[in-house]
């Protein structure tokens, strides 16, 4: 496997989620675009590791793994406590915090 | 010779007016007026201690010094903070804190009971130092500073008062009609440095300018001299900028004698006499201050024939008085000038303390009208008061025959016929127009209110021990100066001790000769036209009880109309200038370019923004998905930038 492909997988997969945070409406939609964001990162990292012949992007990549772990339970909660306030996880409802 | 004492004249009065004025209410009326006159008394000392000093050096190097400080340094212009005292400030400084301590004390008795009490004296000790200042200094820059610091002090006593609308308009009116003056005094100040520098003299000291004047052009030298006068007018109430010393008269009474009459009125004389290095090569500049003083001294004395505000008379005396010290410089008789100068300052302040005295025993009442009959009531008062007249009517034996005589002898023996002819004119108004006041204060029948009638009273000691002080120095005053013709009647060689003492200070004139006969007779003719006035006086006011004064005015009524309404000067600047100025203020500064421009570019700005916020706004409607993608779409744009330069 080239590391190119590599790059342009993670590149495709960035941009993917970013198109993701960015049109979808459904707030849980949107935080697994989040994640698949953060996996393209990931997988940038490993193979810049590999590449290199250094142990520090995979280092990297276990700490981005725990840290999204942590923001996915936090932001699953908040999804929860929103559907049960207002009834609906629909990012184009949530405007009322605008000021 | 440098002697560090000299600033402790300053340091002193200054102290007073901190303390009074910091926390003089706290203190009690007692302690204010204790730390107040400690303060000038202490400054007295010094001033006697220095002249002292200074007849103890031989006579052509009688100066002290003392260098405080460097004040400004800019590039290769050094100004110190630097006091000087000759003979002129030694005369200066005893008349000064001599005259200003009696004054001191004589208001403890008569400010005892008024509100602002620690406030007047904080403001009587600032004067006393900016006026000291103004004496001192040794260059012309400061001299200014002392200049602005009297005008300043004026302001605020004449608007002592000021719950009183008259007093606060004439403070203001005080305050703006210096201004005028100032603005000429500093154009000379400004062009006399100037002409120093392009000679590269850097300096403003007097000794210093003194000694490189030659250098300067006569030309620059004459407009130099008549801008420094302008600024004198000012100051010291000449045509055509007295009118705001009647007006000044709205301040209490002790302030009417110190500030104007006795010393800051004066400081035009002093600054002229001051600057005399400059006005001996600037002859036409010396003419036009003799020429104004001799039209002021006729002018105001005609005014004070007919006034009937007891106040009143005295300032258009003073403003007189004033025009006589302005001949004596202006003929090129500095001593005689500065001895009027001296002997004005005893019999004036004496004169408004007296009447001051009666304003007080008569409950505030000042018009003349209403007076009368007062002699054997105020019998102290009385006695001061006469005295005073006398000197200034020109008596001989009191201090103001030998002041007064030495101008205007020396004003005819300069050749400036004209001019003495006005001095002596107006030495019959001056003794008509005192003994006016005298007789319609003192004598006849009592046309006194009948509720002031019962509360006359003499004044307490506290006011008539600095009367009485004041009177014997009015009595004997003049005889520090008597002239030799009358010395060597009496076989007193060098009896002119005055002159003699001050003459190291002044640059010589071309002396001026006259036959002792000339001179005699122009005694005699004074000392005619003094007695004159009294007897008209006594005539119409006493003996004829008013009644050719009436016949007078009827007969004349647009020569009187003329006279009690001062001329209509003021009416006459109220169109000229101050109207139009209004004019200008409301329609074009207020209503044009306050409103329009000022607000207008203050509220655009505000309307401005206010549209753009409202139209940006929209951007942040909360939807976080289109933060996110102008957030993308930046973060594209800024890496294409990068990528495709």
């Amino acid at each position: 496997m080239s590391y190119q492909f590599l790059v342009i997988l993670s590149f495709l997969l960035f941009v993917t989620g970013m198109i993701g945070v960015a049109m979808r409406r459904n707030i849980i939609i949107v935080l697994v675009s989040l994640e698949l964001m953060l996996n393209a990162v990931n997988i940038l990292f490993v193979s810049a590791s590999k590449y290199l012949h250094t142990l520090d992007g995979q280092i990297f990549v276990i700490m981005i793994i725990t840290i999204a772990a942590a923001e996915t339970a936090i932001a699953l909660a908040l999804v929860a406590k929103i559907f049960k306030t207002i009834g609906l996880v629909k990012i184009d409802d949530l405007k009322k915090l605008k000021w | 010779m440098e002697m560090n004492i000299v600033r402790y004249i300053l340091i002193f009065p200054l102290l007073g007016f901190l303390i009074n004025g910091l926390i003089g209410n706290k203190l009690g009326n007692k302690a204010v007026s204790l730390i107040a006159n400690i303060v000038v008394l202490i400054s007295l000392s010094i001033a006697v201690y220095l002249f002292f000093q200074l007849l103890s050096m031989p006579a052509d190097s009688r100066l002290i010094t003392d260098t405080v400080y460097t004040w400004i340094n800019a590039g290769d212009l050094t100004i110190d903070f630097k006091l000087m005292v000759d003979p002129l400030t030694s005369v200066m400084l005893l008349v000064v804190t001599g005259v200003g301590f009696l004054i001191h004390i004589y208001s403890i008795g008569y400010m005892h009971g008024d509100k602002g009490y620690a406030r007047f004296f904080a403001y009587l000790n600032l004067f006393m130092f900016s006026m000291l200042l103004l004496v001192l200094s040794s260059n012309i820059a400061l001299m200014f500073v002392g200049w602005e610091g009297v005008g300043l002090c004026s302001y605020l006593l004449i608007g002592f008062w000021y719950e009183k609308d008259s007093a606060a308009n004439a403070g203001k009116k005080a305050f703006i009609t210096n201004r005028v003056g100032d603005y000429g005094f500093l154009l000379g100040l400004f062009l006399l440095g100037s002409a120093f520098a392009s000679k590269g003299i850097l300096t403003l000291d007097f000794n210093n300018m003194a000694a490189h004047i030659s250098l300067i052009s006569p030309n620059i030298l004459t407009i130099v001299g008549i801008l420094l006068f302008v600024g004198a007018t000012g100051k010291s109430a000449q045509l055509p900028l007295y009118v705001w010393l009647p007006d000044a008269m709205e301040g209490p009474t002790p302030v009417s004698a110190l500030i104007h009459a006795a010393t800051m009125v004066t400081a035009g004389v002093y600054m002229i006499a001051r600057m005399n290095f400059l006005y001996v090569l600037a002859p036409t500049a010396l003419e036009v201050v003799a020429v104004v003083g001799g039209l002021t001294a006729l002018y105001a004395a005609t005014i004070g024939l007919v006034q009937n505000d007891i106040k009143r008379v005295l300032a258009y005396s003073t403003i007189s008085q004033l025009g006589y010290m302005f001949v004596g410089v202006g003929v090129g008789a500095f001593s005689a000038g500065i001895f009027h100068l001296m002997t004005h300052a005893f019999f004036k302040a004496l004169l408004f303390l007296s009447a001051g005295s009666v304003i007080h025993a008569l409950s505030g009442e000042q018009d003349m009208r209403k007076m009368g009959g007062l002699k054997d009531k105020i019998p102290v008062t009385h006695a001061v008061f006469l005295t005073a007249a006398l000197a200034i009517s020109g008596i001989p034996g009191l201090s103001g025959f030998f002041s007064k005589d030495s101008i205007l002898a020396s004003a005819y023996a300069s050749g400036h016929k004209v001019i003495w002819l006005l001095g002596f004119i107006t030495a019959l108004l001056t003794a008509f127009y005192i003994f006016r006041l005298i007789y319609m204060t003192f004598y006849g029948d009592s046309r006194v209110d009948k509720h002031a009638a019962e509360h006359i009273h003499e004044s307490p000691k506290v006011m008539t021990i600095p009367l009485i002080i004041l009177a014997i120095l009015s009595v004997i005053g003049g005889y520090v100066g008597v002239p030799q013709l009358l010395g060597n009647i009496v076989g007193w060689h060098n009896s002119d001790m005055f002159v003699h003492f001050l003459a190291p200070v002044f640059h010589t004139m071309p002396e001026h000769e006259m036959p002792v006969s000339t001179e005699t007779w122009l005694m005699i003719g004074s000392i005619t036209m003094a007695v004159l006035g009294i007897f008209f006086a006594w005539y119409v006011y006493l003996k004829s009880k008013m009644q050719p004064a009436k016949d007078a005015a009827r007969a004349l009524p647009g020569v009187y109309q003329l006279l009690l309404n001062k001329y209509y000067v003021d009416e006459l600047y109220n169109t000229v200038i101050i109207k139009p100025l209004m004019w200008l203020s409301e329609f074009f500064l207020w209503r044009f370019f306050d409103v329009w421009v000022i607000d207008g570019t203050v509220n655009g700005s505000a309307y401005i923004t206010q549209w753009a916020s409202t139209k940006l706004r929209k951007l942040q409607a909360g939807d976080m998905q289109v933060y996110i993608t102008l957030f993308l779409l930046g973060v594209i744009s800024v890496l294409a930038y990068f990528v495709l330069r």
